[in-house]
């Protein structure tokens, strides 16, 4: 086979796969970016002692968050929820950092108005469900909402994330076989990360691949490098068109890694350093920017302006999420049901001689 | 007016409520082709099709959660429960998904789940449970327990229609065994919250729920021909939230009480009524609040063992006089 003359090769990019255009390669790069440096932020203020409680990183997993929540069609009202590392795939859906920030410092002008952490919270209009920390239930839920768009005949698809760790849990295989059996318009990314806290793959499961587990479900399988964005933004793509035309439930796998503890408390003693630094030269941000300068798919200039904007967007956040005060104690008795009276305030909190 | 039993007022609430509100839909095992374990789904997939009776695999967990999906985009799922007893398998997600929706998410919720309940069938261990105070000390949830015809057909109806999750527990020792004169026409309507005095007393009062209402209205009936005393009994049938108002008029009423549940004794319900008498009317007091509850064991299979260790008509009338010569 004849090369191509290297003058050409020169000149001419080469094609973005996807059929992805250049500004959509821009915005994944800026979805990544904001996600890393919100996480970076966070980490400042957890340092500061303003975080309040613990602090959940995915450096080194923002390729597989981003690239499947860009995969959803936000158009047509598809709807995800994510897990505690998937920040990325809530930015994607319209969540703000501005509502991270104020979750993760327990304001009253957080969405949960300082009920619920970190980014367990949802917005129905945007898209998305904030998560409950019992890993596996977000499945039969998101069933439960595929089941709902096929019962209203919408064209809508759910995407559902879990790690290693949840597909374990009987509520994820709940979840999928129902899905299954129904044919139900859903996605279940499955991000294998290496660790569940402090609990490697093998100990976890007996497959070697997670993906594996497809086959007892009937459910179609498929796997992608979780670093590489393109790769992640594709396979996901594929699984959501298929369900979106009636194809039923696809489990896919990326394959990534937790280069930060569980939470920030940990310090990972139970990981070889040797792995860290493995995958720390597979970063999917870094690999990512080699790619758009080898292809010539974005300027440097692009990126400083997206990385500009970044700094710029999060600065502002920042800023106003610092300046919120907590709840009122008292505030903590509503709207535990729709109507009923708010919970019994309790009567020795009234007296001024108890 | 026909007479309905207690199982096919029921049914008539479930499928007043399908025909009313298309987003009504039912989704358990076995509740479409064969119409559900006691029939109470019994031609409901001939009316309104596969779409809206949903037969399930055996997931508990999947089908509540799958409603609480359903649910938080709108639509109004009923999920049954072959036997109550399986609700356990779903408690996680009933009480760290359910529940807490609404308040930490603000996430509508409006799922019914309900199933039969309770023993005196011979039914053993795992077909005879009555779990009603493992969701009492849960907020967010609501939980019923009809003891008639009229509010089996009411609370089902008012569950649907109820913003919030409801656990609707029905009692299959009264299925067809209860029958009641229930109009045709009319929208019934049980309202969740409210007890109903189903027999009015001065004596004491006998504070109760599902089929031991009727029991407690046997000794009612007794210790009026036996003994000349007037027994209240008042039928609870919201047990969350409670009807505080109407326990401490009776308390105020007769100044002695006791409380009567076929769950087991130790955390059961009886405690906490008795908690909330105590804190709210101690001075109206004329006796200690006593309890006729089962016995603390898993419920056993054997007539002999399954009639000593649950409450019986004369379990009732004993402590009664007991209460009454106190």
């Amino acid at each position: 086979m004849a090369s191509p003359p290297a003058a050409a090769a020169k000149a001419a990019a080469p094609p973005i796969p996807a059929g992805l255009l250049r500004e959509q390669l821009l915005e994944l790069y800026y979805w990544m970016r904001l996600t890393r440096s919100l996480e970076e932020r966070l980490v400042n203020l957890y340092r500061q002692g303003k975080v309040i409680g613990g602090l959940f990183r995915s450096l080194g997993q923002e390729a597989d968050s981003v690239g499947s929540a860009y995969a959803l069609d936000r158009t047509q009202g598809d709807f995800l929820s994510p897990l505690i590392r998937n920040l990325g795939s809530m930015l994607v859906q319209g969540a703000r950092p501005l509502d991270i920030l104020r979750q993760y410092m327990a304001k009253a002008t957080s969405p949960t108005r300082g009920r619920e952490l970190n980014v367990h919270f949802g917005d129905l209009e945007r898209g998305y469900l904030g998560q409950i920390s019992h890993l596996g239930d977000m499945v039969p839920v998101m069933t439960g909402i595929a089941l709902s768009f096929r019962m209203r005949r919408e064209r809508r698809v759910a995407l559902v994330y879990v790690g290693d760790g949840a597909t374990s849990t009987g509520t994820f295989h709940e979840g999928i076989n129902f899905a299954t059996v129904q044919r139900l318009p859903l996605v279940c990314i499955m991000e294998n990360n290496g660790y569940a806290y402090s609990t490697p793959l093998a100990r976890q499961t007996a497959v070697r691949n997670l993906v594996d587990k497809a086959k007892a479900y009937g459910a179609h399988a498929d796997s992608a490098d979780g670093n590489d964005v393109l790769a992640v933004y594709e396979v996901t793509r594929r699984a959501v068109e298929r369900a979106r035309e009636g194809g039923g439930v696809t489990l896919i796998e990326l394959h990534t890694y937790r280069r930060k503890g569980h939470a920030e408390h940990d310090s990972q003693s139970y990981v070889p350093r040797e792995e860290l630094a493995y995958w720390e030269a597979r970063d999917p941000i870094d690999r990512y920017v080699r790619r758009l300068e080898e292809t010539g798919w974005a300027s440097a200039q692009e990126r400083a302006d997206v990385e500009a904007r970044v700094t710029r967007e999060l600065d502002e956040a920042v800023e106003r999420s610092e300046r919120g005060v907590f709840p009122e104690g008292a505030d903590a008795l509503g709207g535990v049901y729709a109507e009923a009276p708010d919970a019994a305030r309790p009567w020795y909190r009234e007296r001024a001689d108890a | 007016m026909p007479e309905v039993t207690y199982l096919e007022a029921l049914r008539q609430g479930l499928r007043e409520e399908m025909r009313r509100d298309e987003r009504v839909f039912i989704l358990s095992e076995d509740v479409g082709n064969y119409g559900g374990a006691f029939k109470v789904t019994e031609g409901f997939l001939e009316e309104f099709g596969s779409a809206r009776v949903i037969d399930t695999p055996i997931s508990e967990a999947a089908i509540v959660g799958a409603a609480a999906g359903a649910a938080h985009m709108g639509l109004r799922p009923v999920a049954e429960m072959q036997f109550i007893d399986f609700i356990s398998c779903a408690y996680d997600m009933l009480t760290n998904y359910v529940a807490t929706a609404r308040y930490r998410a603000g996430l509508p919720t409006p799922i019914v789940v309900r199933g039969p309940c309770g023993g005196y069938v011979r039914g053993g261990p795992f077909h005879s449970q009555n779990p009603e105070a493992a969701f009492l000390h849960t907020p967010g949830l609501k939980i019923v327990a009809p003891a008639t015809a009229r509010d089996a057909k009411g609370l089902i109806k008012a569950a649907i229609r109820d913003e919030d999750p409801v656990l609707y527990f029905e009692h299959k020792f009264l299925y067809r065994r209860i029958k009641e004169q229930l109009p045709e026409d009319g929208d019934l309507v049980t309202p969740i919250g409210k007890a109903h005095l189903a027999r009015e007393g001065r004596d004491l009062s006998i504070i109760t729920y599902s089929a031991m209402v009727w029991k407690a209205l046997e000794a009612a009936e007794q210790l009026a021909k036996e003994d000349g005393l007037a027994v209240e009994v008042l039928d609870l049938r919201t047990l969350l939230p409670m009807d505080d108002e109407a326990i401490l008029t009776t308390v105020r009423k007769t100044n002695r009480v006791m409380v009567v549940h076929e769950d087991t004794r130790t955390g059961g319900i009886a405690g906490e009524i008795t908690a909330r008498i105590n804190e709210a009317a101690f001075e109206w007091l004329d006796a200690p609040v006593l309890r006729v509850t089962a016995a603390d064991v898993p419920l056993p299979y054997a007539p002999t063992l399954e009639d000593y260790v649950l409450p019986q008509t004369a379990d009732i009338v004993k402590v009664a006089r007991h209460l009454a010569a106190y």
